[in-house]
């Protein structure tokens, strides 16, 4: 008997939401860690994924994010959790300025621009750009979050608010990936040509991609921000972009459930290799090598859509 | 007034001059064919009409409305719809989320109602089922929705493009060698339903090089050679114009890439 999808990975975040009982700080904390890279490569697949636009700097939106934050909470005391839809939206609106010149850009190219943007934030960010950001040290003192009442500031605590976030991510993209938006972003990475030529607005939508994930990326920023109370410019380097690259080439792009894996592996493997020491490095590019050579769409590729077209009823 | 009118249109590549003032209309309900030797400058027509070049000179007129410049998907939401010369499938979507990117241009679905499913979202996605069930079926299709695009024969992958094409409810149907590598029998289907589309009040602009199907399909034809027409009229005028017998059979016709 086959289990339907969402019965089973239903049962997977229940259990999920068990570990913290069984689990003691360190690995809890590693399953948080685990749990923002997946919203950050969820938000990441909206665009490398579903639209296949070769981007490179997502680590620039969630700086954004996490700096809105950390600077509307220790200069103007706007609560933590507050900030949170004005970090998405101020990532959102940086996306949107950067975005609208490049996006016509084809894979590569926009790679290499993309690479471009995520380092000019960071070194507008350690040079203390508007002399709001702190400069190389970064801002620190972040409150913790409340919510109604309840300050969140165990790893346990943060592993809930991390966890329900994402398991809202998920929800909520996986109902993005089956409707009209979904499939437009599919077309135009199946080909962009014959997707203006069907009548889709290829410019539009591909903003919207960058748009969309980078509102999300900023969001996650807030909760990095919270969860660790100082953030600085190291903390978003070119490396975070490639890491989430990562967990969304190999883990699967375009699907959920791959990038959410991929954010296992990448994340959570050299973890569990921590006494292997640097040699896990080692072991992380072979992998990277294997899986580029053996299995190009990741570990678990987009399944196609399924239609009921004995259902779909008479035509208005 | 006709509903595609072409004016004096002129396209250069560099130094080379694809299209050379070109004139001519297709009036409504009628089945039109563009034909001429390899390398004439037939499909930089079709991609001045469609939007995916912007003519250098002369205007192109859809229902009286200039729409030379305009954005290819602007285009398709005017009502002229396409399918490639290269057929140019989602090769890695299924049949139905194929014909399901024609009805694209006819929802109104946003990012909001995409993201959180709302009821009338919900409503839109049974209504552009149907819609694709019926166009595949329509176009005979109708047993292959949940196949990969890729998996279907190069006949059907051709049919496909037109199932797509016609879920954008165009008024305009442009197709760039419909029968291109397509056997006798497919051919003959391909020729009934050509005449099935006209029948649901569909006008047809097509690119064909089997003269078969372009004698017994179109009402009139437009014949270019080296980027300018040269000829134009009903097939038997054609068949008989001197003119054209010469740029199809006359000495040593280079045949250029097209």
């Amino acid at each position: 008997m086959k289990v339907p999808g969402h019965l089973l990975a239903g049962a997977l975040f229940a259990l999920l939401l068990c570990a913290p009982l069984a689990l003691d700080r360190y690995w809890v904390d590693v399953l948080n860690s685990i749990g923002l890279y997946a919203i950050l490569g969820l938000s990441l697949n909206i665009i490398l994924g579903y639209a296949g636009m070769f981007h490179m700097g997502h680590a620039a939106f969630y700086a954004i994010g996490a700096y809105t934050t950390a600077i509307l909470n220790t200069s103007y005391g706007v609560p933590v959790l507050w900030t949170l839809p004005l970090s998405g939206l101020a990532a959102a609106l940086f996306a949107l300025a950067v975005a609208r010149p490049i996006i016509h850009l084809r894979g590569d190219y926009l790679l290499i621009v993309t690479i471009g943007m995520v380092e000019i934030v960071r070194i507008a960010l350690i040079n203390d750009v508007f002399g709001i950001t702190g400069g190389a040290n970064g801002i620190f003192g972040i409150d913790r979050p409340q919510l109604f009442g309840f300050k969140i500031r165990q790893p346990q605590h943060f592993f809930y608010l991390i966890w329900l976030f994402a398991g809202l991510t998920i929800l909520l993209f996986s109902l993005l990936e089956n409707s009209r938006f979904g499939r437009a972003l599919n077309y135009l990475r199946e080909d962009e040509v014959a997707a203006e030529g069907s009548g889709i607005n290829t410019a539009a939508y591909k903003l919207a991609a960058f748009v969309l994930g980078a509102g999300w990326a900023g969001m996650a920023g807030t909760i990095f921000a919270a969860k660790m109370t100082i953030i600085s410019p190291e903390s978003f380097s070119f490396w975070e972009s490639v890491v989430l690259f990562m967990i969304v080439i190999l883990g699967g792009a375009g699907n959920i459930a791959g990038v959410i894996l991929g954010a296992f592996l990448v994340v959570g493997l050299p973890e569990i290799f921590r006494d292997f020491a640097s040699a896990r490095m080692l072991f992380y590019g072979l992998a990277m090598m294997f899986m580029m050579i053996y299995r190009t769409q990741g570990i678990l590729p987009p399944r196609p859509r399924v239609y009921r077209l004995d259902r779909a009823g008479g035509a208005q | 007034m006709s509903l595609l009118a072409l004016d004096r249109i002129t396209k250069r590549f560099g130094g080379l001059t694809a299209v050379n003032r070109v004139s001519f209309a297709v009036e409504e309900g009628q089945v039109v064919g563009l034909i001429g030797p390899n390398g004439a400058g037939k499909t930089t027509v079709f991609n001045l009409i469609t939007g995916n070049y912007r003519p250098d000179e002369g205007t192109v007129q859809f229902q009286g409305q200039a729409i030379g410049g305009l954005a290819p998907h602007r285009i398709v939401s005017l009502g002229i719809a396409r399918t490639f010369q290269t057929i140019r499938l989602f090769q890695n979507l299924s049949v139905v989320e194929n014909v399901l990117a024609g009805c694209h241009c006819r929802m109104r679905t946003g990012i909001f109602g995409s993201l959180f499913h709302t009821p009338g979202q919900r409503r839109e996605e049974r209504q552009v089922l149907a819609q694709a069930r019926d166009e595949l079926a329509f176009v005979g299709l109708g047993d292959s929705g949940g196949q990969l695009a890729k998996n279907l024969s190069y006949g059907n992958q051709r049919l496909l493009e037109i199932a797509r094409a016609l879920a954008t409810r165009p008024k305009l149907l442009i197709l760039d060698e419909p029968a291109g590598g397509m056997n006798d029998q497919e051919t003959q289907e391909l020729i009934g339903l050509i005449g099935r589309m006209r029948a649901r009040g569909l006008t047809i602009l097509l690119i064909e090089h089997d003269m078969k199907l372009v004698m017994k399909a179109c009402d009139q034809l437009v014949v270019i050679e080296y980027g300018s027409k040269i000829a134009a009229g009903t097939p038997e005028e054609i068949q008989h114009n001197p003119r054209v017998i010469e740029a199809y059979l006359g000495a040593d016709s280079d045949d250029d890439e097209d």
